[in-house]
């Protein structure tokens, strides 16, 4: 396998300044998802054709008669991005070998975690299955937030949506969130990474190279983008937010490539989930025992990690409190 | 002035790209994000988490009181900023101060 000529972004200072998406559009203040979309743009070439799966991103975007896209986009339904996708790939390589076009064009999928792990599930997987070179970019809010918060399956455990009520009976959601990357690895993708918002350059290094990447064969982007009205938190906190997800191990930033795992974003020393669930909204109505449940879970998560690299990439949990008693 | 529906080509495809920029977003607005440009250390970080891009790189010198020269200088495009605050919030030196649009 030929490995794609790029360098790699080492630093903010290095960034693209030009500007690929168009400001005006309809996302909520503060939207994870707009960060990503802006520095996805910025990455790709003008030659893309971008598919749009029906979620937060297309619909703010795209109201019609205004588009904030700057390139060729196409609208689908919820479960369709990737088998339209595949589509236009086939139809581009029809189009280049009768000779009636001669510019390399990419296809780029973007999907919301509905659009993905529910509902287009199927049509990832098969894309995925017959090598269409298409980059599939999902970007996960957890939870059908352009509907009105309903539960997906990428919805983390005992987190509140309006299909899963804090009640009497019902404390969140009782699953946890479906591992829609271990579905995506075993069918061993060109390139696969999961990443998010607060990383910003860790993001855009990933955004290339699976651009890059998506020459060969299929490639998979996993964005955690907060969600200021469904994960309750205000708009200035989105940021804050995804980068305690990675800091406290409820998501690990990884990349694997030509069959390589290797961990992007190292965290020696961990911090409890309580700090990153204690600043959501849809989290308010966990007991200290359930906190205990979710850190146990995290915990597994970060042994198997760790255990799957070979060392100690994502460290113990330390506490504030140790500090003060030396204090 | 939304165009009629018979202006509008046919399968609702939009010709005109980046036609968003017409919305002004900045209404949505309750904080104004101030930038205080002799403080600003120009990390670039306000303007890579903005959602909007509505924090401009400009190539445009600046020098500080203390006598500090930059190169380049953020302006924030009143226009489409939704006042989220997440510059206020990330800025590692505080320059960026959030202030009420409209008096109470």
């Amino acid at each position: 396998m030929s490995q794609p000529v790029i360098k790699p972004f080492k630093s903010i200072k290095e960034l693209p300044r030009e500007e690929k998406f168009a400001p005006g559009h309809a996302m909520c203040a503060g939207c994870g998802a707009a960060i990503a979309m802006r520095w996805l743009n910025k990455v790709v070439d003008d030659n893309t054709i971008f598919v749009l799966a029906t979620g937060c991103v297309e619909v703010t975007t795209t109201a019609c008669p205004y588009t904030a896209w700057l390139r060729p986009c196409i609208h689908v339904a919820f479960e369709n991005a990737a088998a339209v996708a595949s589509g236009i790939e086939g139809a581009v390589k029809m189009l280049q070998r009768k000779g009636m076009l001669n510019k390399d064009v990419r296809i780029v999928a973007v999907a919301g975690d509905g659009g993905t792990v529910d509902i287009g599930l199927q049509a990832l997987s098969g894309m995925l299955e017959r090598g269409h070179r298409v980059m599939y970019v999902l970007y996960d809010n957890e939870a059908y937030m352009n509907t009105g918060i309903q539960r997906s399956g990428a919805t983390p455990f005992r987190a509140w949506t309006t299909t899963t009520p804090v009640g009497k009976v019902l404390k969140g959601k009782l699953q946890w969130k479906k591992d829609i990357d271990g579905i995506v690895l075993a069918h061993r993708p060109k390139y696969m990474a999961t990443t998010t918002i607060a990383y910003v350059v860790d993001m855009v290094n990933k955004f290339r190279k699976a651009y890059e990447y998506s020459r060969e064969g299929p490639t998979f982007v996993h964005v955690l983008c907060p969600c200021v009205p469904g994960w309750r938190i205000d708009p200035h906190m989105t940021v804050k937010v995804s980068r305690l997800a990675v800091e406290t191990g409820m998501w690990v930033n990884y990349e694997v490539e030509g069959g390589v795992f290797r961990v992007t974003t190292r965290v020696p020393k961990r911090k409890p989930v309580s700090e990153y669930l204690r600043l959501q909204g849809r989290f308010r109505h966990l007991t200290d025992e359930d906190i205990q449940i979710i850190q146990k879970y995290v915990d597994e998560q970060v042994e198997r990690i760790n255990k799957m690299v070979g060392e100690t990439v994502i460290g113990p949990v330390v506490k504030e409190e140790k500090a003060e008693a030396k204090a | 002035m939304l165009p009629k529906w018979y202006e509008i080509p046919l399968g609702g495809a939009l010709t005109e790209p980046g036609s968003t920029r017409k919305n002004r977003t900045g209404e949505w607005r309750t904080f104004r994000p101030v930038i205080d440009q002799d403080k600003c250390i120009r990390c670039r970080i306000c303007w890579a988490y903005c959602p909007e891009g509505a924090v401009k790189e400009i190539d445009r010198e600046h020098m500080t009181a203390k006598g500090v020269k930059y190169p380049i200088t953020y302006e924030i495009d009143y226009y489409y900023c939704k006042g989220c605050g997440i510059c206020a919030e990330e800025c590692p030196v505080k320059a960026i101060t959030l202030v009420r649009e409209y008096e109470k």
